[in-house]
């Protein structure tokens, strides 16, 4: 493809996703892409910007607005990840990110059908498999009872990700508690984080949560990944406070993060980065 | 050592004492873990191939690889004996190491011999060599400008490969070495 084809193809996905939302009764919002501290997690590196930080995805802002009595609504642009750079992955790429008030990460999952089937025209079977089914199958073992970081890590790479099924959309779900990053953990079930994972044609799309809303408990696990960050050298990003008190008012919600550069490779086929973008970083 | 975040396709790393080539190499971070860097490798000593997986934060030795320049001196037997241009040290490779290379080597010719620990991995010769075509049918009359169709030419050391149908016996032909194909007419007979 041509640039101009590129830009074509690109643009064309970005009507039907918003046609999509607005359908749906979704508000489309802007939020900054500079940030005095970007969202902490153990393995996500944020690019600094001056004295800012670029952010690594606008989650923060949207459960801000969620606060403050937002209901639906979705935001499409630029997040940037330090380090991040191979076949399927940019530094700079660009995020689709949706909430909803009131939801959880059911109801994010009955979106991203709708909207996944809605962009390529036909509806079909969705396989659906916990994490612990999946490991269990393809790596002989339960992360959900027994966790291990690098065997998680490294047998979803080498193990479970080739072999996953191609031509269906595939949700990988219920993450062990200790993959839970900012998702609440199943209040029948704490081992369980509340959360997804959509997989395209074997290409990671889209991860979604049961919104985290307790403070407590948030400032907790920023705490523990500021440790574990310290401790592998990395930069230790201060904790968002603003963030913290108004997550008392956040009422229960799902959110689901959505990657357009992978949405466009599974819907054409093509399998390197360089098919789909323009420009690379 | 290099740190994960620089290994690339092509580059040459030690693992447990053996030297390899990255063949092919892929970024992944799945889900919210850990950058993990795929790596498809070829021991260079042995040419056996291999996975491995390393995560970020990883330290990979370099390879302890030297090139040094020899000069081609004298057969003996079926070795081919070489002096390094700085030392004048002679090293003997047999023809079961050099492979193809063997019938590319003339006399006098400057070769690069790659070593880890002393021990000749692999030779790099000139891109192409001179040599007289010593065996050919005669080629087809009236057909001359053709280089579509080919056929089997010898040269001196009996390597047997293919030629455009304008060449005869006693022309001087360049071979690529890399591939060990005809490349183009040098002079006729």
């Amino acid at each position: 493809m041509t640039s101009i084809e590129k830009l074509k193809m690109r643009d064309a996905l970005m009507q039907s996703i918003r046609a999509f939302f607005h359908s749906e009764g979704f508000v489309e919002v802007e939020t900054p892409i500079r940030m005095k501290t970007p969202c902490m997690e153990l393995h996500i590196d944020a690019e600094p910007s001056g004295d800012r930080w670029l952010r690594t995805s606008p989650e923060l802002y949207h459960k801000k607005l969620l606060a403050q009595g937002a209901e639906k609504i979705f935001e499409i642009g630029k997040c940037f990840r330090q380090g991040e750079r191979g076949d399927r992955h940019n530094p700079e790429y660009t995020m689709l990110e949706w909430y909803r008030a009131g939801g959880n990460y059911n109801n994010m999952l009955a979106d991203t059908q709708n909207l996944i089937n809605s962009v390529r025209g036909w509806a079909g079977d969705w396989d659906v498999m916990t994490v612990a089914d999946v490991y269990e199958k393809f790596a002989g073992w339960n992360p959900v009872e027994n966790f291990n970081a690098d065997r998680f890590d490294f047998d979803m790479v080498e193990k479970i990700e080739p072999n996953l099924p191609k031509d269906v959309p595939v949700i990988l779900k219920d993450y062990p508690a200790e993959c839970c990053a900012l998702a609440r953990l199943m209040p029948d079930n704490p081992k369980v984080a509340e959360r997804w994972e959509l997989y395209l044609g074997g290409i990671e799309i889209a991860n979604a949560y049961s919104e985290l809303t307790d403070p407590v408990e948030q400032r907790a696990r920023f705490e523990k990944w500021g440790a574990q960050r310290k401790a592998l050298g990395k930069t230790v990003y201060p904790i968002d406070e603003e963030f913290l008190h108004c997550l008392g008012d956040l009422p229960p919600s799902g959110g689901c993060a959505l990657g357009i550069d992978r949405l466009l490779m599974a819907l054409t086929g093509l399998d390197h980065l360089d098919d789909i973008l323009c420009f690379r970083d | 050592m290099y740190d994960v975040s620089e290994l690339k396709k092509g580059l040459k790393i030690e693992l447990d004492g053996q030297p390899c080539i990255i063949t092919d190499f892929q970024f992944s971070k799945p889900g919210k873990g850990q950058a993990i860097y795929r790596c498809k490798l070829k021991n260079l000593s042995t040419g056996s191939t291999f996975e491995k997986s390393y995560r970020s934060g990883d330290k990979v030795d370099k390879a302890n690889l030297e090139s040094r320049t020899f000069t081609f001196s004298y057969h003996n037997g079926d070795d081919f004996v070489f002096s390094d241009n700085e030392s004048f040290e002679e090293i003997h490779l047999t023809a079961e190491q050099l492979g193809k290379n063997q019938y590319f080597i003339v006399e006098e010719m400057e070769v690069d011999i790659l070593f880890h620990k002393e021990k000749a991995l692999d030779i790099s010769l000139p891109t192409f060599i001179e040599k007289i075509i010593t065996e050919t049918e005669p080629g087809a009359r009236g057909n001359t400008a053709s280089n579509n169709v080919q056929k089997p030419a010898k040269i001196d050391n009996g390597y047997e490969f293919s030629v455009p149908i304008f060449i005869n016996e006693g022309d001087v032909v360049r071979i690529d070495t890399r591939t060990g194909e005809y490349a183009d007419r040098v002079s006729k007979a």
